[in-house]
């Protein structure tokens, strides 16, 4: 956020450069006849897939190099006609060019997908069906099931936090083997979600062998299940989530606890508070930008969620794991119908985009007002 | 550390009672990080062990190798992997292999391309003022980093259908193109920070001396910005090695990954657990190596930017 204040007046100032009036056209032409290209590309391709002419290409591809060469045309052009300031576009060019066309127009398109009834494995290819799937959405149970699954599963972060937060004090007391423990405890973010899967979800925690199982006889539960009932399979599905994200955290919190200033704590120290207030009183403010970052992140993360319930339970018991990813990858392996899933997936996207939003504006309303 | 044994000869009754409790504190927190180690590497070691066992020590629970049960190669053998096996043809291995260096190409090659790009962009988001119709940079930033938000299952369906239009399906490059996207604003978060901390005056002397901006951008400022670069270049390794939603759902055959290859197993053989075992360690025995050896740079890219 500083890079705003530090951008007001130009840092970087360069001698403005004279620029002919003969390379300024020339620029410009050649941006003109690169869109002119591309457009004419898009057309001709548009009307062999609509089969009104015989020529053109067997897929798309073609029109993607044009596309191509056309972004290139673009950037050769904002310098020819800008001339330094063009150098500067260059630098954040390809980066919007590549996530605009890479986010923005499969979005866009996704919502037109939305509204077709479009199975990829029959041949009737797509039709457009208006409201028809989110008529279905409304009385679709095990999409609102899977929403509300995605509630139970954001309030697991806060378990997160508050492990990962204490595995962060334990790593910054001062302690032998520090380095070797940090590298332990972070040894869960690294590893694939699909073999924690395997590893965890279907032989730890597998009700015959499992070493869990084994556990939980002992401690006297003879016929240990950990994916039959409904909330044991969720709490199996967030244990293992969580034994991969707390990492991540600790990390964050670790890197917090190490910034703060040494005197403050030595002088709460002198003053003879007592460790739990110390921690209350002092670091647990000072901590709290970090904390927010932190928990924000994770709850972004979490509501990706999808690997680990695919491939440990894909829902089951009757969809009480589900997350709204796991689900929307169900239906379309379950039906291959791309224009049901897009629309789950695209109300989901506002809804997330809502829940962000407001959590982004409460925790810095809340920042605000504690400091 | 507690070499002060002078100050213990004239302790109070009350130093001598805190000097215990400061040793209860002691061996507790070892206690604690005793105990998280062994959660944490537990699944690991019983991955390993397992993919030494027959179906006999599997089902008996076997824990301890040599002392509950005797190692056997099996499940490594079935991959083509084990000493005996090792030099003979086997398929399970050339497609193991095969998935092994598509995963390798795919997480390298995207990550290097995020790099590029993404340092580009957030070179010149911390460097020079833009304006594009109402948006600054601070929208432009936060822009590129709002599509953390975006959950894969918005884009996979609508990729499904655009890259089979445009026949990059199942193709390397078009994962590599799928993972950049996913990678590029962790990467332009962090080296946007990396920039903010390099002082411009050493560009502003370059320019002075008659270098272009470009010249001092790839003379001056990479060289400074590189353990940055190589930090987020490694987490977006380990962050496309591990994805497995898009690769599900837009590999078949050819650009299949290792993740995808695990989890098409865990279906059909259920009960196999020595191949499945050794399968999973082989799988996850590059990213343990890496995350023992860069450490470092794994927690300077997730700090980079979170923590001021």
């Amino acid at each position: 956020m500083q890079t705003s204040a530090a951008l007001q007046d130009e840092k970087i100032r360069v001698a403005t450069d004279h620029i002919s009036a003969g390379r300024k056209t020339a620029g410009r032409l050649l941006i003109l006849g690169a869109t002119l290209l591309l457009a004419a590309a898009v057309l001709f391709q548009s009307l062999h897939a609509a089969g009104a002419i015989d020529s053109g290409f067997s897929t798309w591809r073609p029109v993607l190099f044009v596309y191509l060469a056309w972004a290139i045309a673009l950037g050769v052009g904002q310098v020819m006609i800008r001339g330094e300031h063009g150098h500067r576009a260059l630098f954040v060019l390809p980066a919007v060019l590549f996530t605009v066309s890479m986010v923005v127009f499969p979005t866009i398109f996704g919502i037109y997908i939305a509204f077709t009834d479009w199975n990829l494995s029959s041949f009737t290819g797509r039709q457009f069906s208006g409201l028809d799937n989110i008529r279905q959405l409304r009385h679709d149970q095990f999409f609102w099931g899977a929403l509300l699954n995605m509630v139970y599963y954001v309030l697991a972060v806060l378990v997160q936090y508050a492990i990962a937060f204490g595995l962060a004090l334990l790593l910054n007391a001062n302690v032998r083997g520090r380095k070797f423990f940090r590298v332990v405890f972070l040894m869960p973010f690294m590893l694939s979600p699909v073999a924690v899967s395997w590893m965890i979800g279907k032989s730890i925690l597998e009700n015959r062998f499992g070493p869990a199982a084994e556990l939980a006889r002992k401690l006297g539960w003879d016929t240990p299940a950990f994916f039959a009932t409904p909330w044991m399979a969720r709490v199996s599905i967030m244990v293992m989530d969580a034994w991969v994200s707390i990492p991540f955290i600790m990390i964050l919190m670790l890197a917090g606890l190490q910034a703060l200033p040494g005197e403050v704590m030595e002088s709460a120290k002198v003053d003879g508070a007592n460790a739990w207030q110390t921690f209350w009183q002092m670091m647990f403010p000072l901590l709290l930008p970090v904390s927010v970052t932190a928990v924000i992140l994770r709850t972004i993360f979490e509501l990706k969620l999808a690997d680990i319930v695919i491939n440990v339970t894909l829902g089951s018991p009757g969809g009480a794991t589900d997350t709204v990813s796991s689900y929307i990858y169900r239906t379309y392996r379950d039906r291959s119908n791309v224009g049901y899933g897009t629309m789950m997936a695209e109300v989901y996207l506002v809804l997330i985009i809502i829940f962000v939003t407001a959590l982004l504006g409460l925790a810095s309303r809340w920042m605000r007002k504690v400091t | 550390m507690a070499q002060s044994t002078a100050p213990y000869t004239v302790t109070s009754h009350g130093a001598r009672s805190r000097r215990a409790k400061h040793a209860t504190g002691r061996v507790l927190i070892y206690a604690a990080l005793i105990f998280w180690a062994f959660i944490s590497l537990f699944p690991l070691y019983w991955t390993v062990t397992t993919s030494f066992k027959v179906a006999k020590d599997v089902q008996l629970g076997h824990i301890v190798p040599w002392l509950q049960f005797e190692p056997d190669w099996k499940g490594w053998r079935s991959l083509g992997l084990s000493p005996d096996t090792i030099f003979e043809r086997s398929t399970v291995r050339e497609e193991f292999l095969l998935r092994f260096k598509n995963s390798v190409i795919m997480s390298v090659g995207s990550s290097l391309l995020a790099i590029v790009i993404g340092s580009l962009a957030a070179y010149g988001l911390t460097r020079f003022p833009y304006k594009f119709g109402p948006w600054r940079n601070k929208d432009i930033s936060f822009w590129f980093l709002s599509q953390l938000i975006l959950p894969p299952v918005v884009l996979a369906l609508p990729f499904l259908v655009l890259y089979k239009e445009l026949a990059l399906l199942d193709t390397k490059s078009g994962m590599i193109m799928v993972y950049t996207l996913m990678v590029l604003p962790i990467v332009i978060w962090i080296m946007r920070d990396q920039f903010l901390t390099i002082p411009i005056e050493l560009e502003q002397a370059a320019l002075v001396d008659g270098s272009t901006i470009w010249g001092a951008f790839t003379r001056i400022v990479v060289p400074i910005a590189l353990p940055g670069m190589v930090a987020a270049f490694i987490l977006s390794v380990v962050l496309c090695w591990n994805e497995y939603f898009f690769a599900a759902l837009l590999t078949s055959t050819n650009a299949k990954t290792l993740p995808v290859m695990v989890a098409s197993q865990t279906g059909s053989q259920g009960i196999n657990w020595w191949v499945m075992a050794a399968l999973s360690a082989a799988a996850i025995a590059p990213l343990a190596i890496i995350g023992i050896a860069l450490e470092r740079f794994i927690v300077k890219g997730l700090t980079a930017g979170a923590v001021k």
